[in-house]
């Protein structure tokens, strides 16, 4: 077919949109990136943009010698990678037994796990819950409660119904029983799915802080978002950026913007491998109940 | 004769059943008792709404509150930061349905349109990233990019002529800024579904199109749209079922002192009041009244949807 003269334009004027799409989404770790290697004199000068200024690697030698720095990020590294296992391992037991039709009380169990999708006990139900399980202030608190997400488990699920269930029969017929086809079978063809949800569920540990501003008020527990949180508002509030340990505002700004990015490359360096993934999971997500 | 004949049979079946699938009740154990321990155990617990809070009694034993137990939502519903709680919830989410619902339809027909494989890629790698960014970073970033006289976007407008805008520290400009970063982190990654959606339209409707002279536009508003018209429907079903719901990150990391009148959602009110300020029964009633209407939507919602001859979410 022979493109016409207006569509050839049109095409150019969507990959204008395309363009200036991508640099709104970096412009701001551009900005970010360029902060945190300035000097602080032209940080307080406001001459940054998008280009750093007296280039330096002061922020970050700060950073990566600050025991308070390199241990919540290293903390956090911790608990995302023991919340992943954690996660990934009950949402398997759980997704698994309820792709099998022919399981007793299989109905009962799925309307019991589904209803608490649309509705949740709210946030002070589950704070107490917690604070009689003595567990407040605890590492656990920031693992076991949201373990298990109903939503990523019917992703999973969705996903296991689309194996053929002639290959589970056949296994039967072998005299393989249910454990020894999900390890045999279904878990080596789900790498796609476990993919998706280990980096739903990492990023999810990583990015959150709501949790621990709720339970956690041991600041040797705190992730990385939760005393970044501090930071950021530090700079308004002079009496905390004295108690997190900024002097000298120009320094604090770098300082802020390098620990930012700390907390985003780890991110940015995983998600793009994981895309053809997670764009499965997320589709498999948005099938009907 | 018959029954005693069939039940040995019977019994076989059944304990063949059993010793087949025994393993697959061992797995539920774990998941089902995470489900009772973390949400069924704190739904008893809704009844503190309705009760005298005491630290030393357990919830079964608290006194019930005054005037029939709803004394509570009568406090929450005089309460005027409650009830700014409330406006502001819905208000924020009205403007994110209006503005933000459609934004990721509109972009995944213009990626769809991208000619070029590659750069489309590499387009969508990069529009999904801000959906990988906690809010607390955005929220640093946006301090930092639209600060008063500092943020780059403001020494731009400055160089421009142009007036400087309190995009974070005037209550308008936040609510604008709000919705605006709202979009900006999840447009990229809700166009997913739209465009797996589109994939699943059959091409032969394009080529009947093309056929009957359609330009591009044509295609997009007889084709496209109509065979996204269920995904559409769907999500927003969804949305409107969370129009009273409340995210906590993005309103608790955004605001701040100048715009707490427009930034106090119902989240961030139940965390001020019920975890720091200690009044669980009232901010456990707000908690049930937002579930329960939660659910009221999207039953509605639903049962809407299916009126008009679509499919629901249930």
């Amino acid at each position: 077919m022979v493109k016409s003269k207006s569509t050839k334009i049109g095409d150019w004027i969507i990959v204008f949109i395309c363009l200036l799409l991508i640099f709104t989404c970096i412009l701001p770790l551009l900005n970010l990136l360029a902060r945190s290697l300035s000097s602080s004199d032209a940080l307080i000068r406001n001459e940054v943009t998008l280009w750093p200024k007296g280039l330096n690697f002061e922020a970050y030698r700060m950073v990566l010698t600050d025991s308070k720095y390199t241990w919540s990020l290293l903390w956090t590294a911790i608990l995302t990678i023991i919340c992943t296992f954690v996660s990934l391992f009950m949402t398997t037991i759980c997704a698994y037994p309820l792709t099998y039709d022919k399981l007793k009380g299989r109905r009962l169990f799925n309307a019991m796990i589904i209803f608490t999708m649309y509705f949740n006990p709210g946030t002070i139900p589950t704070y107490l819950l917690l604070k009689n399980l003595g567990w407040l202030n605890k590492p656990i608190v920031l693992i076991i409660p949201y373990c298990l997400s109903v939503f990523n488990m019917i992703i999973m699920r969705s996903y296991f119904y689309n194996i053929p269930e002639s290959l589970r029969e056949s296994a039967e017929m072998d005299g393989a029983g249910p454990l020894r086809i999900l390890v045999s079978i279904y878990l080596p063809m789900s790498t796609p799915v476990i993919a998706t949800l280990a980096l739903f569920y990492a990023v999810g540990r990583w990015n959150g802080f709501s949790d621990a501003l709720m339970y956690m008020n041991d600041r040797k527990y705190y992730p990385i978002q939760l005393l970044l949180y501090n930071i950021i508002n530090s700079l308004q509030n002079i009496e905390v950026a004295t108690q997190e340990g900024f002097s000298r505002p120009g320094l604090a700004e770098s300082l802020k913007a390098a620990t930012v990015m700390f907390a985003t490359v780890p991110i940015l360096l995983v998600y793009p491998w994981l895309q053809k993934y997670f764009i499965t999971g997320v589709t498999l997500g948005a099938i009907k109940e | 004769m018959k029954t005693a004949a069939l039940n040995p049979l019977v019994k076989r079946k059944k304990n063949s059943y059993l010793k087949r699938y025994w393993t697959l009740y061992l797995l539920l154990i774990l998941p089902v008792t995470y489900f009772i321990i973390f949400k069924y155990i704190p739904m008893t617990y809704i009844q503190i709404a309705f009760k005298k809070y005491s630290i030393v009694q357990s919830v079964w034993q608290m006194p019930w509150a005054d005037n029939y137990g709803f004394e509570y939502f009568i406090k929450a519903f005089s309460n005027r930061d409650f009830l700014y709680a409330l406006r502001n919830t819905v208000m924020l989410n009205v403007l994110d349905l209006i503005f933000g619902f459609p934004a990721p339809i509109i972009l995944a027909l213009i990626l769809n349109e991208l000619a070029f494989k590659r750069f489309k890629r590499i387009t969508q790698t990069i529009a999904y990233m801000p959906h990988f960014l906690s809010w607390i970073i955005i929220s640093g970033m946006a301090l930092q990019l639209f600060a008063p006289t500092t943020g780059l976007i403001n020494i731009v407008l400055e160089r421009m002529g142009l007036n400087t805008i309190p995009f974070l520290n005037d209550p308008n400009h936040w609510i604008w800024t709000y919705v605006f970063l709202g979009i900006w982190q999840s447009v990229g990654w809700n166009t997913i579904i739209y465009l797996a959606a589109i994939t699943a339209i059959n091409p032969e409707l394009y080529e009947a199109a093309a056929m009957d002279g359609a330009g591009r536009f044509r295609k997009m508003w007889h084709v496209t749209l109509p065979g996204l018209r269920p995904t559409i429907i769907v999500l927003l079903i969804l949305s409107l079922g969370r129009i009273l719901g409340s995210e906590f990150d993005r309103p608790y990391a955004l605001g701040n002192y100048y715009v707490k009148d427009v930034a106090n959602v119902i989240s961030t009110f139940v965390y001020t009041n019920g975890i720091r300020g200690l009044q669980f029964s009232l901010t456990t009633a707000v908690g049930l009244f937002q579930s329960v209407v939660g659910v009221i939507f999207v039953l509605t919602a639903n049962a809407i949807v299916k009126r008009f001859g679509e499919r629901g979410i249930m």
